[in-house]
């Protein structure tokens, strides 16, 4: 029988490997974009189970609502790596630190 | 039958009205804003000087009780009720006369001897402004109302001292004044502090109905210090009324104040303001009367100003600050009337001496015109012929105030001489060789103004020009671009009308004012301190006493300075200069006044600059602003600077932080949680 | 089969297929296979949401993350000339912290579930076909009702996103011509056309000068 506890798990590992791939790659930002949306799926999954779990709507709605969210982040994340990749001919980020104090 | 509330409100508020209007009407009107301006103001005085006449009248004729309300709740804090309200019984009633009398005279006055100054409206707002405040003062029914009216007088007293503002000595002589007179007033409203602890309220009537419980109470200030509740109370009213009335230590403002216009030394700095301080220790009776330490205090402060003060005034040449230390001399004998609890002749010497010397101010100032504002005396010198009115006038002021018999200095200055002896009181000893001593100086001074200006050679030049009368800026001291003539009549009338009373108001009003509890119940003296008690039995009439004057020891004093002068001034005047040269320690000592002001020019206006360097240079320079300021910017800037070395650029350090936060904060929850 | 064992092992054959894609997207040298190793982890979980009887979301997330953004991945990745060699650099320098910090978090998030008590718990029935409809409208009465503001919204952002994601990428290319519609608009035939008046004088029988007078007829 699946439990909520097997699909909340899965979300923290899911979750987990994420970070990880924050940390691995210090590089490329397109694997730092997918890292991210990564972790949302962790989210999702959490949110799934839950609305199933508590019989209740709203988890979905959520996702639904972060699923959304994501795309238009995706899409203005990806242009802003096209528009610095024009400008840089980078995508290191190791390169990127113009913010430095 | 009672006073009605709306007359009294008339008599204060017509100045303050003509006041308002000559100072924010006028200047709308251009030129005719002048006569807008003194026509406005005179008008409001005459109102209240009639009105003044007519309570006077009241009260003394009519019947009236006397009036004492509340008017207008100014606020309230807890227990403590400030109201406005008025208390007018015949102590007050006189002020309001001889206030409201001077006043108006001194504005009629004005309108001659103000003739050519840029500030003329300025000046009627100015001193129908103060007129307003000294009704206040001497009609109020509560401390708070005092101290408003008090300060208020103090107010127009510094704007008028630094009437002529671009001149540096006024601004100078203004700000002393201001100074001088925050010390006096420290202690006042110290007092007034100590009365509302001890008394619990500031209403008059109340405060001395509970004055008997001081009685038995002290303040302590450390556990082996009493101090006796009513000796802190008087001694720190009469700080007040030293710094207001010129008393010595703090008379020292009163000599430079006289580079105010010549109108207001004799209003402000003679007749009235000056003696606010006697006025008030009048008032407050009830509460001096109960400690005689307070009022020995009183006594030996004010016979040091009598004889002392007096003493400077024979060295100067100023035909002003004579009259100014005169003043000061004068005021010393009302202080120590009030120190023998002799209150109703301190007051009676107050209204003959305002009458008298607002007319000798207001005739050095027609003297001043006629001189064209020239004031050493050295380049006067037989200016009788050429004004009489002002010379004749002028000597009645001087007879009066060396109390020759029948003048009324003569009664008021008489009778405080004849209590100083009566009294036993500690220092009164003291006190009677001072205001004996002040008799014989008192007329050395006088006279040798006298002399100086009017009599003997002629010391000024007269260069006829026909040019500008501008011109006479640049002449050198002692040389007039035209001759001296007689003032106009608006000079004139004043002198006039302040040569009868200061003759006559004393032989009218000896007997009812000092002997015949005029005062009622406003001035409060104990059976054992009452030396006018003591003294009626001898006073047989005005004549009678006008005539053993001439046998008594001050009419001889008198006539031996006289004497003096006459053979110095007028039949050896080279004499003078020889006296000066005999005593020359003795005159330095005079001519530096005791050397007062450079003491409290080094002890407290140069340790005041000191203290105030130090304030600067280590709190407000090194603490506030080197430490707290620049010290919390430095902080922030450093603390920025190492924190700046957090802030790489790079993304995987921020998410880093993050993720750590969060390992943290779970780890935290896990530990901590539940 | 008992029906509820099969789902148990579907769902742990899915969850590993996740992980292991999950696990690739992030050591995978090759950006592109990277890519392709999300769309897989998309997949399963898209399956796993399917075992939950979320068939909406699970279509939505394969239609929208696979069809759009993963194929937006994969337009940029193959678009930019990235040097893979040198993307790669430093991993295994940073691959330990990695570990330690991801499984120091596991560790955490797994204790603070308290999987013990939860794995008791079952899933419970399906509350769409509780209240006796399909996912998708269980779904869309909520959307369209408690959450149509919120809806709203996120069409909102998704237009700005839209927007935004055209904004910053668009440039104009020197070397390119356009056409300007508001200039093309706004033209006044003044501008292009001068009509002269001129005496009707025949002249020289010249065929420069006739071919540069307009309006006359040829001869």
């Amino acid at each position: 029988m699946i439990s909520l506890a097997h699909y909340i798990v899965l979300g923290a590992v899911l979750f987990c490997i994420a970070v990880a791939g924050l940390f691995i790659n210090r590089k490329n930002v397109i694997v730092l974009l997918m890292s991210i949306e990564l972790m949302l799926l962790a989210v999702n999954m959490n949110f799934v189970a839950f609305s199933r779990f508590l019989g209740d709507v709203s988890g979905q709605v959520f996702v639904f609502f972060i699923l959304t969210v994501a795309a238009a982040e995706a899409a203005v994340g990806l242009a802003i790596l096209v528009l610095l990749f024009r400008t840089r001919s980078t995508i290191n980020i190791a390169d990127i630190n113009s913010m430095k104090g | 039958m009672g006073l009605s509330t709306s007359v009294l409100l008339i008599i204060v508020l017509a100045p303050l009205v003509g006041c308002l209007l000559a100072g924010f009407l006028s200047p709308f009107l251009g030129r005719a804003g002048r006569t807008a301006a003194h026509s406005l103001t005179i008008a409001g005085m005459v109102v209240s000087v009639v009105l003044s006449f007519h309570v006077l009248y009241q009260l003394a004729l009519g019947g009236a009780e006397n009036y004492n309300q509340n008017i207008y709740t100014w606020f309230q804090i807890g227990h403590i009720n400030a109201s406005v309200g008025f208390m007018v019984d015949r102590l007050t009633a006189m002020m309001l006369v001889v206030v409201g009398f001077v006043s108006l005279v001194v504005h009629l006055y004005t309108i001659g001897y103000m003739r050519d100054d840029p500030g003329y409206t300025r000046f009627f707002s100015y001193i129908s402004l103060f007129t307003f405040s000294m009704f206040m003062l001497v009609m109020s029914n509560n401390f708070m109302q005092l101290f408003f009216g008090w300060e208020a007088v103090g107010l127009v007293s510094y704007l008028l001292i630094g009437f002529w503002y671009k001149r540096p000595t006024a601004i100078f002589a203004n700000l002393k004044a201001f100074m001088v007179n925050r010390v006096g007033d420290f202690g006042f409203l110290l007092g007034i502090a100590a009365v509302l602890t001890f008394l619990h309220t500031l209403d008059y009537a109340a405060a001395f109905n509970a004055a008997p419980t001081l009685i038995g109470q002290h303040l302590q200030i450390t556990a082996n210090t009493q101090w006796d509740a009513a000796t802190v109370i008087s001694i720190l009213l009469f700080i007040g009324a030293m710094g207001k009335s010129a008393q010595v230590p703090l008379h020292v403002w009163l000599p430079d104040s006289m580079e105010g216009p010549t109108p207001i030394s004799a209003l402000i700095h003679a007749a009235t303001m000056v003696t606010a301080g006697i006025f008030m220790v009048a008032r407050m009776s009830p509460l001096f009367e109960l400690s005689s330490t307070a009022l020995s205090f009183v006594l030996v402060i004010g016979a040091t100003t009598a004889l002392f003060t007096g003493l400077i005034g024979i060295v100067q040449n100023d035909i002003k600050r004579v009259i100014a230390y005169s003043t000061l001399s004068q005021l010393g004998y009302m202080t120590v009337a009030l120190g023998v609890s002799m209150y109703s002749g301190a007051v009676f010497h107050l209204m003959t001496h305002a009458f008298f010397k607002a007319l000798l101010f207001l005739g050095a100032g027609s003297v001043i015109i006629a001189m064209h504002h020239e004031q050493d005396m050295r380049y006067m010198g037989g200016l009788r012929k050429y004004m009489p009115i002002t010379w004749i006038t002028m000597w009645a002021g001087s007879f009066a105030l060396v109390a020759v018999p029948f003048t009324s200095g003569f009664y008021s200055k008489d009778a405080i001489i004849e209590a100083v002896g009566e009294s036993h009181r500690w220092g009164a000893h003291y006190a009677y060789f001072c205001v004996m001593a002040g008799v014989l100086v008192t007329g050395l001074y006088t006279f040798r103004q006298m002399y100086l200006t009017f009599h003997g050679k002629e010391r000024f030049k007269v260069i006829e020009q026909h040019g500008h009368a501008d011109e006479h800026h640049e002449l050198p001291p002692g040389v007039l671009a035209h001759p001296p003539k007689e003032s106009p009549w608006v000079v004139t009338v004043p002198l006039v009308a302040l040569a009868i009373p200061s003759l006559l108001i004393g032989y009218l009003t000896i007997g009812p004012l000092l002997y015949g509890n005029w005062f009622g119940g406003s001035i409060h003296v104990k059976q054992t301190n009452d030396v006018l008690a003591a003294l009626a039995p001898h006073f047989h009439g005005a004549m009678a006493m006008g005539w053993e004057g001439f046998t008594g020891l001050p009419f001889w004093l008198m006539v031996a300075a006289f004497v003096i002068c006459t053979y110095v001034y007028v039949f050896n005047p080279s004499m003078a200069d020889r006296i000066k040269n005999a005593l020359k320690p003795l005159w330095a000592v005079l001519d530096r006044k005791y050397w007062v002001d450079e003491v409290e020019y080094a002890l407290f206006a140069s340790g005041g600059v000191k203290m105030g360097r130090l304030f600067w240079k280590f709190s407000d320079a090194g603490a506030i602003d080197g430490v707290a300021v620049n010290g919390s910017v430095r902080m922030v800037h450093r603390t920025a600077a190492l924190l700046r070395r957090l802030q790489t650029g790079y993304l995987y350090h921020y998410a880093f932080a993050m993720i750590v936060g969060v390992i943290v904060l779970f780890g935290g929850y896990r530990l901590f949680g539940n | 089969m008992n029906p509820q064992t099969l789902q148990l092992i579907c769902f742990y054959a899915f969850s590993f297929v996740a992980v292991v894609a999950a696990l690739s997207v992030i050591t995978l040298k090759n950006t592109v296979h990277a890519v392709l190793a999300l769309v897989l982890t998309f997949f399963s979980a898209a399956c796993l949401w399917i075992l939950l009887d979320a068939e909406f979301l699970a279509l939505a997330l394969v239609v929208v993350y696979v069809g759009a953004v993963m194929v937006l991945f994969l337009f940029v990745v193959m678009m930019l000339d990235i040097d893979l060699e040198k993307m790669h650099e430093g991993f295994v320098k940073f691959l330990p912290v990695g570990v330690i910090v991801a499984v120091v978090m596991l560790v955490e998030m797994v204790g603070l579930i308290g999987v013990r008590t939860m794995h008791a718990q079952g899933l419970g029935a399906n509350p769409a076909t509780a209240a006796g409809v399909s996912n998708t409208a269980w779904l869309g009465q909520a959307l369209y009702t408690k959450f149509l503001l919120p809806f709203e919204v996120a069409a909102l952002i998704l237009t700005v996103g839209l927007v935004a994601a055209v904004a910053l990428t668009l440039r104009e290319r020197s070397d390119a011509r356009y056409e300007s519609a508001s200039r093309q608009v706004r033209v006044n035939p003044r501008d292009r056309v001068r009509l002269v008046k001129m005496a009707a004088v025949r002249p020289e029988p010249s065929a420069a000068t006739s071919e540069n007078t307009p309006g006359e007829p040829q001869p």
